[in-house]
């Protein structure tokens, strides 16, 4: 121990006078771990995002068979139906709690651009079973007049979005009346108006889903899952209920798989340029200090503390970069907003999370490139015969 | 006196490429303890050769190494590395000390491979420096010291732990005439006054007066000497 203590920090003390071939590992691997983490916790924000959106004890019915809200489509008698089905709340007046929405895509501006951004219909009942759901400024929207609330993300992402602003789709003018809050989740980047109102505007009667708060007789799993039995069972409906939470985690899916899987391509192969930064300095420093090491092992140092010395260094060295590139991607990235299209096409604005999983998932890079990057320059520091490395061969 | 070195019908050949070239043929000498010893040769004699396989640093490729009475020749690096740490001390051309260290723990690195405690090791580190004149340059780091004052540390870290033998290769070729006298007039006290053995690789016939016994080697073979050749 005392071998590997004494090596290790004449190895260490010495790094200043090698700064520069040690600064290649330092940025190589920072920027290994920077873009990792960055890529990653726009992966996190968005699955933070969508994952935080809905509610356990609300179900979701869409049409049968169809994955996303915007595929799906209701008549008006199965809305009614739907409506009435046993295990949806009452309210005081005896009347189901249960919003037949409908959403519909529209065009806005965001940085020159045209993207789409959902606009959805939303009863009464709509609003008072979403309790995250939360006017910060202005008034909610009139039946009848076209008038929308807009989400807190809605506008910051979207050009015009402002209170009092006017909005034109379809030929129509819209007039934001409201902003709400509800929490970051992904309504915040749609635009709401009442539920009739939209369907006169749009000229489709029905509901792209119905959403019903579950009655609280049972757990909210066992009162979804009886939901769904009845449906099941009913040949005359043609639908699919969902748990809301477990529709927003699925939407969130297929986006989080691609990033995950497009950041992991890019860190693998700058990992591996990285790795080879990290053996070209490792190897620069053992022949830096071959004579030393020689001289170690001739006094009678073995070659164990000798080849700890060179891990250790170049381990320190990769965790360095590793801290760097995790707090510049922290700093650069963390709580920056951006939007993406969602299952739905349509915008979903999200901000990129820095989570301590992911600087740990990018610690733990850096470490591996540290340990392969030092290995094999630390074998050939104990390798070479003692005699040939004092002659500096 | 008895042989504390005994090297019998040693050979050592290197393969370079496909070509095998013999540096020691057959060679067979005894060096007694208390002995100090130069050995002289042009360059590509095999004096380097040799002081490597007296300071267990190289393993001969036939024949027998004996040291303090004990086969070395056989020994794995890891055995060699211990019997070294155990058996001898090193001074080499250019100092070999350790740049990021002061005077003091560049001396104290060999007995950082016994069980000594701290406080022994500092009380041994300064009797070293004691002996060798620069007690008071113990804070020191060597690009701090000069060259004869860097090669003082160098002897004493070699002789710190108390080797059986020193083993100095050219330790007077990189300092001008006067410092080299210091120097070898430094090693001549260790071997007279405290008994040290000291085999010294050199090209300076100056400096292989101050031996007791000079051996001169040529192509790998002993040419002439007063060490006795054993047959």
């Amino acid at each position: 121990m005392k071998q590997v203590l004494a090596v290790t920090w004449m190895n260490l003390r010495s790094l200043p006078s090698r700064y520069l071939t040690s600064l290649v590992v330092v940025v190589g691997i920072a920027l290994v771990v920077g873009v990792l983490v960055a890529l990653q916790s726009m992966g996190k924000g968005f699955e933070y995002t969508l994952k935080g959106t809905g509610s356990e004890s609300r179900a979701l019915m869409l049409s049968a068979g169809v994955t996303a809200e915007l595929s799906s489509y209701i008549d008006p008698g199965m809305v009614a139906l739907l409506r009435e089905l046993p295990g949806i709340q009452r309210d005081a007046a005896g009347k189901p709690v249960a919003s037949a929405e409908l959403l519909v895509i529209t065009e806005l501006k965001r940085g020159g651009d045209d993207v789409n951004v959902a606009l959805r219909g939303v009863e009464p009942a709509g609003l008072t079973m979403r309790p995250e759901v939360h006017l910060a400024e202005g008034r909610l929207f009139k039946p009848g007049l076209r008038e929308v609330i807009a989400g807190r993300a809605a506008t910051r992402q979207f050009s015009g979005v402002t209170l009092g602003a006017t909005l034109e789709f379809r030929n129509s003018q819209w007039t934001v009346v409201g902003i709400f809050d509800s929490k970051g989740d992904a309504h915040e980047s749609e635009l709401w108006t009442d539920a009739d109102t939209a369907r006169s505007a749009f000229g489709r009667p029905g509901a792209s889903a119905v959403l019903a708060q579950l009655d609280g007789s049972k757990p909210p799993a066992d009162s979804l899952k009886a939901l769904q039995d009845t449906v099941k069972a009913d040949p005359r409906f043609q639908v699919d209920v969902l748990g809301e939470r477990a529709y927003y985690n699925e939407q969130s899916q297929g986006v989080t798989d691609n990033i995950k899987f497009i950041s992991a391509f890019i860190t693998a192969i700058m990992a591996i340029g990285a790795v080879f930064g990290a053996l070209n300095t490792m190897y620069s420093a053992v022949a830096a200090r071959q004579i030393e090491i020689a001289t170690l092992r001739a006094i009678g140092f073995s070659g164990l503390p000798v080849m700890i010395s060179v891990l250790v260094e170049s381990v320190s060295l990769a965790l360095i970069g590793g801290l760097i590139g995790a707090g510049a991607a922290y700093l650069a990235c963390d709580g920056l907003t951006t939007a993406t299209l969602g299952a739905n096409f349509t915008q979903v604005a999200f901000s990129f999370a820095v989570t301590p999983d992911l600087v740990e998932r990018g610690l733990a890079w850096a470490l591996a490139i540290g340990l392969l990057g030092g290995f094999f320059p630390a074998l050939k520091a104990i390798w070479q015969p003692v005699a040939a490395a004092l002659r500096g061969a | 006196m008895s042989a504390i070195v005994s090297l019998s019908n040693v050979v050592k050949s290197y393969t370079r490429g496909k070509q095998t070239v013999e540096v020691l043929h057959h060679l067979s000498i005894e060096i007694a303890q208390g002995d100090f010893v130069a050995l002289m040769g042009p360059s590509g004699s095999g004096k380097t050769t040799l002081l490597n396989l007296i300071g267990g640093l190289d393993r001969p490729s036939s024949g027998e190494v004996k040291v303090a009475g004990e086969r070395i020749d056989q020994l794995s690096s890891g055995q060699l590395a211990k019997w070294r740490a155990r058996h001898v001390g090193f001074v080499f051309q250019f100092y070999n000390l350790m740049p990021m260290l002061s005077a003091e723990r560049n001396v104290e690195l060999p007995l950082l491979l016994t069980s000594l405690s701290s406080a022994q090791r500092k009380k041994n580190v300064q009797a070293a420096l004691t002996v060798v004149g620069l007690a008071e340059r113990a804070k020191h780091k060597p690009a701090e010291l000069s060259g004869g004052q860097a090669q003082r540390v160098a002897i004493a870290r070699a002789l710190v732990a108390d080797p059986t033998l020193l083993v100095c290769d050219e330790p007077t070729g990189d300092l001008d005439r006067s410092t080299a006298d210091e120097i070898l007039h430094l090693l001549q006290v260790l071997n007279k006054d405290h008994g040290k053995t000291i085999v010294m690789v050199t090209h300076d016939p100056k400096a292989a007066e101050y031996a007791s016994h000079q051996l001169h080697l040529d192509k790998g073979q002993l040419v002439e000497g007063d060490v006795k050749a054993a047959a």
